[in-house]
């Protein structure tokens, strides 16, 4: 069990309590662990990228011991973007806020997340770094996750499949409709010795396809 | 005999056979299975922990009056389009139509249900929210699959919501001798039709053996389907006492409405085989609420307008 970082205030506790039941109200989905256990493990969760609410879904879905050492990676363009949002994602999610575009002088993305896993948190992250809202099943990965691993090669990377979450909310509306949603843990893995970034990218690629598979079994 | 007798005897006679149902599947369990997982056995027990639950909804909801049954099968209609909206092919054009679906149409629906607006309840889904969803639809501009995604949405709203709404109507009506005692026409329609359901179901697994639609349900068999149709044309002529019903008027009611019943569970499991799910909202286990109440969607209107064509005033 990893030291909690965070001083728990009744405030934030409670938004966070809130968030949590919500969340897993309005989706009606229950965390299958296909590929792995919820146990409190420095993790990197990985997961397809359809909707503002993929990040309240994997942060809801993980057991409150869980919870309390992970971190989501959220893009500061939009999670700074005014009170409420600083709010949630500082006070309550303790995200881990990158720049998205960079303009010289800033902080490298990758070195911000690295920190974060050396002081052992564990990390939610959208390794398509946008949300999807083509007809393709997942976007070309970024090669942020892959520069992530090389730094971190001894932390395990679990995919994470979420269904029906851009139907809840696609981008661009406000109000959720309360259709089933799915979310899936599937097999972890690590980069390998001399694996190149295209090789690697696929596999994660892969194992999010794999995880999407087992979820749906109808449908592979 | 008068209304409370009725309602004693009524709830005795679901109370026993539930004790005598649970203490077969726990003998069963500990002598049969010797306490160990078995499929027939387990999934009996869990059927019959299903209808302890729903005697038991059902029953408050009656004992908390007109209210209560409404928000009860108001509830049981969201989670049923929930299901069905979950498997459907909507898109993000859609998204506009299906907050109205839920959070407009459905609560108007049983609020026109609650002040006994009849003209308007009966014309609201199949004649306005046919007319307007599909304009929030077509806006958005996305034509693709677009007769597919409208047809859905509504066919959603008709089976889940408008077919579901009868059940609560049925307290709106007023017959003439009967006054006070609608409740009772809510509980001999879930009594003939989980009837019919359970015994197709028993009937089926001793002596099925000729399916009547395998590609869409392997389970249903002609054998199940007469076992279940006479069992609930008998029983509901058993219980007319609780209805405006003659025995024999009320075998005739019976066979229409089972017979609603028994195809809606086929149409419904087609539906769920086009989509390639086994069961209606896949992440509960033990299959979803649509799953249980497919039946009594085909049933309801049917029963309804029976009753309120000879019967009411």
């Amino acid at each position: 069990m990893y030291p909690n970082h965070f001083m728990q205030r009744p405030v934030p506790e409670a938004v966070s309590w809130a968030l949590t039941r919500f969340t897993r109200l309005i989706t009606g989905a229950q965390a299958r662990w296909i590929g792995c256990a919820p146990v409190p493990v420095q993790r990197i969760y990985f997961g397809n990228h359809n909707s503002h609410a993929d990040f309240a879904l994997i942060w809801a879905s993980l057991p409150t011991p869980l919870r309390r050492i992970t971190r989501p990676v959220a893009g500061a363009d939009y999670w700074n973007a005014s009170p409420l949002r600083r709010y949630i994602i500082h006070e309550v999610l303790h995200g881990v806020v990158i720049e998205r575009s960079r303009e010289g002088g800033t902080v490298e993305p990758v070195d911000v997340m690295a920190a974060a896993l050396e002081r052992g948190d564990s990390l939610i992250l959208f390794p398509e770094g946008t949300r999807n809202t083509t007809e393709e099943r997942l976007l070309p990965m970024k090669s942020g996750i892959y520069h992530l691993a090389q730094k971190c090669p001894h932390i395990d990377l679990v995919p994470v499949w979420m269904d029906n979450l851009g139907r809840l909310l696609p981008k661009g509306e406000i109000v959720p409709v309360p259709l089933l949603c799915s979310i899936s843990f599937g097999a972890p893995l690590r980069l390998q010795e001399g694996e190149d970034k295209d090789a690697f990218l696929a596999r994660i690629r892969d194992a999010l396809l794999a995880t999407m598979s087992t979820a749906r079994p109808s449908e592979s | 005999m008068t209304h409370f007798q009725g309602t004693l005897l009524i709830a005795a006679g679901v109370f026993t056979l539930l004790i005598a149902v649970s203490a077969l599947g726990a003998w069963l369990k500990l002598v049969r299975a010797e306490g160990s997982p078995h499929a027939l056995i387990d999934n009996m027990n869990l059927r019959i922990q299903a209808w302890w639950a729903m005697t038991i909804t059902i029953g408050l909801a009656l004992l908390a009056g007109r209210i209560g049954v409404v928000v009860l099968f108001a509830f049981v209609s969201f989670t049923a389009l929930r299901e069905f909206l979950t498997i459907a092919p909507t898109r993000r054009g859609d998204h506009q139509s299906l907050v109205m679906a839920f959070f407009v149409a459905l609560p108007f629906q049983y609020f026109l249900i609650g002040v006994e607006w009849h003209d308007f309840y009966e014309v609201f889904i199949p004649v306005y929210a046919f007319l307007f969803l599909p304009i929030l639809s077509a806006v958005k501009s996305d034509t693709r699959n677009f007769m597919e995604r409208t047809g859905t949405i509504q066919w959603g709203l008709m089976v889940t919501v408008f077919c579901i709404s009868h059940i609560p109507a049925l307290l709106n009506l007023h017959i003439p001798g009967h006054e006070h005692r609608n409740a009772f026409l809510i509980v001999f329609l879930v009594l003939i039709v989980q009837g019919a359901d359970i015994l197709h179901h028993i009937c089926s697994r001793l002596f099925g053996k000729h399916q009547i639609a395998p590609q869409v349900s392997p389970s249903k068999t002609v054998e199940g389907f007469v076992g279940g149709i006479a069992t609930a044309v008998i029983l509901g002529a058993l219980l007319s006492w609780m209805t405006p019903f003659s025995p024999g008027e009320a075998a005739l009611v019976s066979l229409a409405t089972t017979l609603m019943g028994f195809f809606g569970g086929l149409v419904l499991s087609a539906m769920k085989r086009d989509r390639g799910v086994k069961d209606w909202g896949g992440n509960i286990e033990g299959g979803g609420m649509l799953d249980r109440v497919a039946s009594v969607c085909f049933a309801a209107p049917v029963y309804f307008h029976i009753v309120r064509h000879w019967w009411s005033t």
